[in-house]
């Protein structure tokens, strides 16, 4: 009898269980998303985290919490930090974890238009504000105007607190801040670049305020 | 961090009860708070969020003084124009607590709660002679802070507001931490309508006068009346920032160019 060879599945039709996904499902006690049809800009970059199922964890709270336009309701363990929520419960990975402790500014987001660390907050004291991620002020194709600036001026060297210190860049906009650079580095002294590429950085703030 | 529940209040009513009840703690910008309990320094079985009630916001001039509500945020502070024109210093130090992001979350009420050694608000409330108000009472910033991370403040006492006499000059500089921008030293002077006071925060254990300095300016308000007093290092702090040696040499230094400033 001959035998038969099959050739091996592809690797990507092969059910992935990535580790966000796994915490995602694990750590989140129940999520439900409410796209808003007209914010489809800042949907969750991971729909399958819009669809797990609660499992009534004790202590878990209720909470609606409306990130970039769209309503997510959740069911949260009280403990979980905004910044956590963001990554792991909503998926949205644009926010990140540098020290977790208030210190660097990479979890930087907007709650009602101010900038905040998201990791020294709890996502059940937002309960019904206006949460900004970086995924909510531009897209890929649509940037926005600080997002081209700090491509356009190589502001980063490895990347990871430049979401960070866009999100910065951009609540700085509407701040009152003096016009000098000197101005720029104070306003910009809760985001911290291990790589040093602040020279650049306040090139790029410097490019879009005088633009607008 | 350690399990906890969260209730949020509707009124300083609403929170006292529930302080009363739970033996919880109350939650404010949590700027320190959530970093606390993150490193498990901080165990409370209940946090009572009271940064929501409205009534706890807002800055207004009551006659000879500036009245701040316990959850303005140090940002608002920084730019409330009645701050501005009535006590610039006070403006001035909000404006330099920490970095913008944690600006846009603390708040006066929540600073002085904590009475962190190396706060910077706990300085402006006793120099300027400020009056700390509560649901229960008005206690005098002489009375208030008592120790390390500890006021006067009972279980269940919420502030309310803040109400600073306005200075005939006031100045607060300090020497901050380049990274955390807590104080390493941070003086205030003012000169009071009671007379010159100078509180002297991140050298000792919590805020304190410094009389020998209040009594050299009594006699002449000029920065070098300042730099001449000699203080002692004895009870101040010594950590990897710098010695007690180093921090009573800066009192008189920074009290000598906050006077300057004060103009």
């Amino acid at each position: 009898m001959k035998k038969s060879i099959e050739s091996p599945e592809p690797a990507s039709r092969e059910p992935r269980l990535s580790r966000r996904a796994f915490l995602a499902s694990a750590g989140t006690v129940g999520v439900a998303t409410v796209i808003n049809p007209n914010n489809l800009v800042a949907q969750p970059m991971n729909p399958a985290a819009a669809s797990v199922a609660t499992d009534g964890a004790e202590g878990a709270v209720s909470m609606t919490l409306r990130i970039n336009g769209n309503e997510h309701r959740l069911r949260l363990d009280p403990r979980t930090t905004l910044l956590d929520c963001l990554r792991e419960n909503v998926v949205l990975t644009g926010t990140k974890k540098g020290c977790d402790h208030g210190q660097c500014g990479a979890c930087t987001v907007h709650v009602n238009g101010r900038r905040v660390n998201s990791c020294l907050s709890l996502a059940v004291m937002h309960a019904g504000e206006e949460i900004t991620t970086i995924e909510g002020i531009g897209q890929p194709g649509a940037l926005h105007p600080m997002q081209s600036a700090f491509v356009a001026h190589d502001a980063y060297q490895c990347g990871y607190c430049t979401c960070g210190q866009i999100m910065s860049a951009v609540a700085l906009l509407k701040e009152p801040w003096g016009p000098k650079d000197d101005d720029v580095r104070e306003a910009m002294s809760g985001n911290i670049c291990r790589c040093g590429a602040y020279p650049n950085i306040v090139a790029a703030i410097q490019q879009v305020r005088g633009k607008s | 961090m350690y399990v906890f529940e969260y209730q949020r209040a509707k009124s300083v009513a609403d929170a006292a009860a529930a302080l009363a009840k739970t033996g919880g703690k109350a939650l404010a910008g949590g700027q320190s708070l959530v970093g606390a309990m993150k490193l498990r320094l901080a165990n409370p079985g209940t946090l009572v969020d009271i940064a929501g009630i409205a009534g706890l916001k807002g800055i207004k001039q009551e006659g000879a003084a500036v009245v701040i509500g316990a959850m303005s945020t140090h940002a608002d502070v920084a730019s409330s124009a009645v701050v501005k024109k009535a006590i610039p210093a006070l403006a001035a130090l909000a404006e330099g607590i920490g970095d913008r992001q944690v600006r846009n979350r603390g708040t006066i009420g929540g600073s002085l709660a904590n009475n962190d050694p190396a706060a910077d608000y706990p300085a402006a409330v006793l120099a300027l002679g400020a009056t700390v108000q509560t649901n229960k009472r008005k206690i005098a910033a002489d009375e208030f802070f008592k120790g390390m991370y500890e006021t006067a403040l009972g279980a269940d006492e919420i502030i309310t507001a803040v109400s600073f006499p306005v200075p005939k000059k006031a100045a607060y500089v300090k020497f901050p931490n380049p990274a955390s921008r807590f104080a390493l030293v941070g003086v205030f002077v003012a000169q009071t309508q009671s007379g010159v006071r100078v509180a002297v925060t991140g050298a000792a254990a919590h805020v304190h006068r410094a009389t020998a300095i209040e009594n050299a300016l009594a006699k002449s308000f000029t920065a070098d009346a300042a730099k001449a007093v000699k203080i002692p290092a004895d009870h101040l702090n010594t950590d990897l920032h710098g010695s007690a040696e180093y921090r009573a040499h800066l009192v008189s230094v920074l009290a000598s160019r906050a006077v300057t400033a004060a103009g």
